[in-house]
């Protein structure tokens, strides 16, 4: 016979139901990543040719990308924070932040693409330009996903109906800071690995 | 963390909703989507039964007309329908063929055994089984299925596109998916690839579910080494389900980009290498293996100790069995790639993994006989098929070794021995174990039960018809026959072959029509079967303690758990089982 005690009711895992699903999530999305980057990476060893390609990117314009996400994370930081006092009005501000800036990021990305395609490296040039526009792509999206999901929490908090999903800041969050690390390993990989 | 969550917050009852499409189409209630899975996985098993008819037909008469295709008219096969377009006069062209088998896995593994073994069965068991309400993301678990829905129309559709279906195998190796020219399929396999990568995310979905209602979810007292051992495989399939379908999303997204937009990731003319296909195909692949059987596994595991009247023999043992298995089936990928052409000095440590691989799984194989050993055992249906899996899969488990050892598998590779290999262990799982599952819990399901001597007789002319078919497939398999070749009398070495060839078929159809006796019961039993009392079995887990069907807020109380799973025949107590939520002390059954 087996102990007949009662446990109480505490889960295992002391995290709220949507928080944990958020990190199951980004799990499976760490995989994704991790698999084309890795594929990548085994290639770009066995072609070092592709070094003068990558040699093309522009790294300033790839900078100032780089620069613009990271604040973009600083603004959702502030949007959260700006929750947990019930500053409605200071979430919306940072909220609106995060969004413009991310569409910033997207504009600038589509204006790298069209100058690469204009000069002729299109996906199709070779194995470095199919990776590149594969993996930058692939982030792009989920950079829009992000946005679309700030904006929608955007508009909650401006027709003041946040406060019953305020928590939900918080995921998007989550979901932002990843989409902004996997920038920060394509930056180095993509743009800065030219020697 | 000041939001309401945990377990208080989702043990909210809410009223059922009335209309039908709320109730029935867009529902968020886990047993009607465990039902959509299960209708889902019974349709499709239909398509992939009837394209294996076909495949076996050609195999067994290449060229000669399907049977029955004389009954219409010469004007039909005349004519420009689908059907007349894909059968030349009712015989089965080279071309139609690789469709054939290429869909044939395509919709067993992905569209079948999936929806069967974690859609509905983890959907249906997980909330019961952990005393929740519902799943702990109602609507994601709703758009999950929905998503499958999709994705199956797409790959329904890409039957009747110009061009046909995939024609690349369920595998789909570039260079032959990659450039449209080479199989002559356009945009059956841009659908391919396109509903392949919905079914994966529709399960990422589910899963993050089935992992975060176990963890979030239990009722008072359920710790993790109580619950049952399907709520453990469910999850732990999830787990490695998650942790590997990454990188073949990011590859159907990359052979898509070479199909579609020009690229060259897998196409060696243009720079790219088809090995990193089968790289990122087999680590998702094997783990994959897993992610079916292990649920089907659970199946067996679960209704072994009710119809043994004894505790499951180690059950701690196999949960970390379990462990080890999932943990090893990220590191025996290449063992599919033996004669890929891949560096030969990987075949070794590949070898080696994979045989270690069997430990575990031998680990349980032992763990259920043991559960028999000594037990008091009744034979209703679905303990016939549990023990169908059992000896289903001993078979499947030996011929792996063989596969599984380099030297062997050079000689082996690609025939009908690994044919026959898999067929035993994913038809353990899938087949005998997804059964044993039907008869098990369909009461629960539908609230009433299956008939019994149908179920016998569907059992018996299951069993004997499988090993008909598929035991002598590996001596097909080791006289040399390939697969996927649409005529095995193209080839002299294979003539020998072909009396075996034709069993193995008549034995396939013998093996199909067994299933109508399944059918029957199934919807008869919907209508007219026997009424189910809430615990026909006299089981122990919480499932049973509620209504057969549950009421829409499962139970009218949260039980509170006082014990493990699988207390059977426990000393000091009248009858011979113990359920999970009965105190014994004041409680009815505590005398003696």
């Amino acid at each position: 016979m087996q102990r007949e005690a009662t446990h109480a009711v505490a889960p295992a895992v002391p995290v709220p139901a949507a928080k944990l699903g958020m990190w199951w999530f980004l799990a499976s999305e760490i995989v994704t990543f991790g698999g084309i980057i890795v594929a990548y990476l085994v290639f770009r060893l066995a072609h070092p040719q592709w070094l003068e390609e990558a040699a093309h990117l522009s790294v300033p314009i790839a900078t100032f990308n780089t620069l613009v996400l990271l604040t973009s994370s600083l603004t959702m930081v502030l949007a959260f924070a700006a929750v947990d006092r019930g500053d409605e009005r200071r979430v919306a501000t940072w909220l609106a932040l995060t969004v413009a800036l991310g569409l910033v990021f997207v504009l600038v990305k589509a204006y790298e693409w069209r100058h690469e395609i204009a000069a002729g490296r299109v996906p199709g040039e070779s194995g470095f330009w199919g990776f590149y526009y594969g993996m930058t792509g692939l982030h792009a999206l989920h950079v829009l996903g992000g946005v679309v999901v700030n904006a929608c929490l955007l508009i909650a908090a401006l027709r003041r109906r946040l406060e019953p999903i305020a928590h939900r800041v918080e995921m998007a969050g989550l979901y932002w800071h990843f989409v902004d690390i996997v920038w920060i390993f394509l930056f180095p990989l993509l743009y800065l690995s030219t020697h | 963390m000041s939001e309401t969550s945990g377990p208080q917050a989702a043990h909210a009852v809410h009223p059922a909703p009335q209309g039908f499409v709320r109730r029935y189409l867009f529902s968020t209630d886990h047993k009607v989507i465990a039902k959509q899975y299960l209708a889902i996985a019974l349709f499709w098993a239909v398509v992939g039964g009837l394209s294996a008819f076909l495949i076996r037909w050609q195999l067994a008469w290449p060229g000669e007309p399907v049977i029955g295709s004389g009954l219409l008219p010469e004007a039909f096969w005349d004519g420009d329908s689908w059907l007349a377009q894909s059968l030349q006069y009712g015989s089965i062209p080279a071309e139609f063929y690789n469709k054939l088998f290429t869909m044939h896995g395509t919709i067993m593994v992905f569209f079948v055994a999936m929806p069967l073994l974690l859609g509905a069965l983890g959907n249906f068991l997980i909330p019961l089984m952990v005393g929740a309400r519902d799943m702990a993301f109602p609507r994601l678990n709703m758009l999950s299925v929905w998503t499958l829905a999709v994705a199956s129309v797409i790959l329904l559709i890409s039957f009747f596109v110009p061009g046909g279906a995939a024609a690349s195998g369920w595998t789909a190796y570039p260079p032959l998916s990659a450039v449209p020219e080479l199989s002559e399929v356009n945009w059956g396999q841009n659908l391919w690839l396109i509903a392949v990568a919905l079914e994966f995310a529709s399960f990422l979905m589910g899963g993050i579910n089935f992992l975060t209602t176990t963890v979030n979810l239990r009722a008072p007292g359920l710790s993790l080494f109580r619950l049952p051992i399907m709520v453990w495989f469910q999850c732990i399939a999830a787990v490695l389900f998650m942790l590997s379908v990454g990188p073949l999303i990011a590859g159907a997204v990359m052979l898509l980009l070479d199909r579609l937009a020009g690229t060259s990731f897998f196409i060696p003319s243009g720079g790219g290498e088809p090995l990193l296909w089968q790289h990122l195909f087999w680590f998702f692949g094997h783990p994959e293996v897993y992610v079916i059987m292990i649920p089907g596994m659970a199946a067996a595991l679960e209704i072994l100790p009710v119809f043994s009247r004894k505790p499951l023999f180690g059950y701690r043992l196999i949960v970390y069995a379990t462990f080890a298995a999932g943990f090893l089936s990220f590191i025996v990928w290449a063992h599919h790639m033996f004669q890929s052409g891949m560096d030969p000095r990987l075949a070794m440590p590949f070898s080696i993994t994979t045989i270690l691989i069997s430990v575990p799984f031998a680990l349980m194989v032992f763990a259920m006989i043991a559960t028999l050993w000594g037990g008091v055992i009744r034979f209703p249906t679905p303990m016939l098929f549990a023990l169908g899996v059992l000896g289903v899969f001993i078979m499947g488990g030996l011929s792996g070794i063989f596969n599984g050892s380099a030297p062997a598998d050079i000689y082996i590779h690609d025939t009908y021995f690994v044919v026959a290999h898999f067929h035993y262990t994913l038809f353990a799982a899938t087949f005998f174990g997804g059964f044993a599952a039907i008869y098990y819990w369909f009461p629960k399901m539908f609230g009433r039960m299956l008939n019994d001597t149908l179920g016998k007789i569907h059992f018996w002319w299951t069993f004997i018809a499988f090993n008909a078919t598929f035991l002598p497939m590996h001596l097909v398999g080791l006289g040399g026959m390939m697969r996927r070749i649409a005529n095995p009398l193209n080839y002299d070495f294979l003539q020998p072959l072909q009396p075996l060839n034709v069993w193995i078929s008549i034995s396939a159809f013998v093996l199909m029509l067994g299933q109508l006796v399944f059918v029957v019961n199934f919807f008869w039993s919907l209508v007219a079967g026997r009424r189910a009392e809430a615990n026909p079995w006299q089981a122990n887990t919480l499932e049973w303690s509620t209504a057969s069907p549950p009421p829409h807020h499962n139970f009218d109380t949260i039980p509170t758990v006082y014990r493990g799973p699988y207390e059977y025949s426990p000393p000091g107590v009248a009858e011979d089982w113990l359920p999970q939520h009965r105190p014994l002390v004041g409680g009815p059954a505590a005398t003696a």
